[in-house]
């Protein structure tokens, strides 16, 4: 109870008086996985629009796969990345191994499904309540996905969010391809293990703090998003058909 | 039941629907259908739920491909159809109308003006720049009204427009409509317009022609004169008979 008591005080502490080795393992964390956030956005959101609107043929199968790609464990991504990352892998040649780079990758692949998969599940619910109309006024399949992903832009910002939460709090992928290098490739969930299993609790509980605050801070986010949007569109929050993680 | 035509003489028809049948699996929306609507006029369909006017309209529409039958149609670009509960962006209400015009080749800028002219036409300039979301229903109606007016159709298609709506929105909604509607017969309207509604106070007040359909089939196409005229309309069809007496 005392280590726990004494642990939480000198945790606080350490996040309080801005310790720079906390902080910075917190700033790589954020940009670690804000970048891979970016990226994965600017492939999940036109990929889940279009599967959202589209029909061809094994379009059933490419769901299921991707709904199946949802639970990929982080470890699982970890190994496939370095694999392409190693040496001998077909993107050996880019040196990215145990780099900011890799983790920005591993955590891409992650949560690539999960931003494709939430957008295409938006889109699809919008188009059937809306695809006809928008069809009405001209609109092929290209263009209605897209215009009803910008239409469900408030859910969308909030499934990047949901996005984050996971790129943010995953530990093996970023171990494996990033290999825990101090002040180089260390990130919160990293050094939380690490901290841990070297008996340094003090580190790992601030870490632990801050991770928990960031994910705090992101579900407040959704909601107040939530509720400005019903503010700004006048009507009741969740009414609308928009679907909105929390 | 009368042969399609006669209720207006069709040397050119708009719209010309041979022997068109819809299936959606074991449901037949529609059996059969054949019509003419002639530039200029205004159609009213009528029938119970599920009789297939929803059908019918989205087939001239272009939404949903007959699985049997002809269809002569002007192209969608040429049409517009307004919704019984009709959807716009989240986005202001001018910026939605600009929308519908842009996705039809309008340039951006060009598409915002004629967006404001048509809000004018509708009277409701004053909420351009009003979220659409937040209209209220015969707001929004209306609305929807202006960007299917934007358009500059030459066919209107209208599915229960003011089913939803209280009294004085539908009042509202059925004015505009009224102004859409060519005055007399035979004229050069710019516009034909064919619209589904339940309520057959509108359809005497706006329609030159009424089609009543049941379980997917026409039973009746006369002129509004003639449609609520009961002895002739027994003639032609009792279901139909029937409906408008129990309707009215």
């Amino acid at each position: 109870m005392s280590t726990l008591t004494e642990s939480t005080r000198a945790a606080l502490q350490l996040v309080t008086s801005l310790d720079p080795v906390l902080w910075a393992v917190v700033g790589r964390s954020l940009a670690v996985s804000g970048l891979a956030c970016l990226l994965a956005a600017g492939v999940g959101l036109l990929v889940g629009a279009w599967l959202g609107v589209a029909r061809f043929p094994g379009r059933e199968a490419a769901l299921t796969v991707l709904n199946t790609l949802l639970a990929l464990p982080s470890v699982v991504v970890g190994l496939l990345v370095y694999l392409l990352l190693s040496r001998g892998g077909p993107l050996g040649f880019l040196g990215w191994l145990f780099s900011f780079q890799a983790m920005v990758l591993a955590q891409m692949v992650l949560v690539i499904p999960v931003v494709t998969a939430l957008t295409r599940q938006t889109v699809e619910d919008a188009d059937t309540l809306h695809g006809e109309q928008l069809a009405s006024l001209g609109a092929g399949r290209v263009l209605r996905g897209l215009l009803l992903a910008w239409d469900e832009r408030y859910a969308l910002l909030a499934v990047l969010m949901v996005a984050f939460g996971r790129a943010v709090s995953e530990v093996g992928a970023v171990m494996i391809v990033g290999g825990n290098i101090d002040g180089f490739t260390r990130v919160m969930t990293t050094a939380i293990a690490l901290e841990t299993s070297k008996g340094d609790l003090p580190l790992a509980l601030g870490l632990g703090m801050v991770l928990l605050s960031v994910v705090l801070g992101l579900n407040a986010a959704v909601a107040g998003l939530r509720h400005w949007r019903a503010r700004v569109d006048g009507v009741a929050a969740g009414a609308s058909g928009g679907w909105v993680a929390t | 039941m009368s042969r399609p035509g006669d209720a207006i003489g069709t040397p050119t028809p708009l719209v010309g629907l041979r022997g068109v049948g819809v299936r959606f699996g074991d449901v037949q929306a529609l059996r059969g259908v054949t019509l003419d609507i002639e530039a200029g006029e205004s159609v009213a369909l009528i029938g119970g739920n599920g009789s297939g006017k929803s059908t019918l309209l989205r087939v001239i529409h272009g939404l949903i491909e007959p699985t049997e039958g002809q269809l002569n149609a002007p192209a969608r670009r040429m049409q517009a159809m307004l919704f019984q509960r009709p959807w716009m962006l989240r986005t202001t209400v001018q910026r939605n109308i600009a929308i519908g015009l842009w996705l039809r080749g309008v340039p951006w800028r060009d598409a915002q003006a004629r967006a404001l002219d048509a809000l004018q036409r509708v009277q409701l300039a004053e909420l351009a720049a009003r979220r659409a979301p937040g209209l209220s229903g015969g707001q929004l109606q209306r609305a929807a009204l202006a960007r299917a007016w934007a358009l500059r159709p030459r066919l209107l298609l209208l599915d229960e427009p003011t089913a939803s709506l209280d009294p004085h929105a539908k009042h509202e909604v059925e004015a505009l409509m009224r102004e859409f509607t060519p005055p007399t017969a035979g004229t050069q309207a710019p516009l034909t317009m064919v619209f589904a509604s339940h309520n057959l106070g509108q359809v005497k007040r706006l329609a030159r022609r009424v089609i009543y359909l049941e379980q997917g089939r026409v039973l009746a196409d006369l002129p509004v004169a003639r449609f609520f005229d009961h002895a002739e309309l027994r003639a032609v069809s009792p279901p139909a008979d029937a409906f408008v007496k129990g309707d009215s």
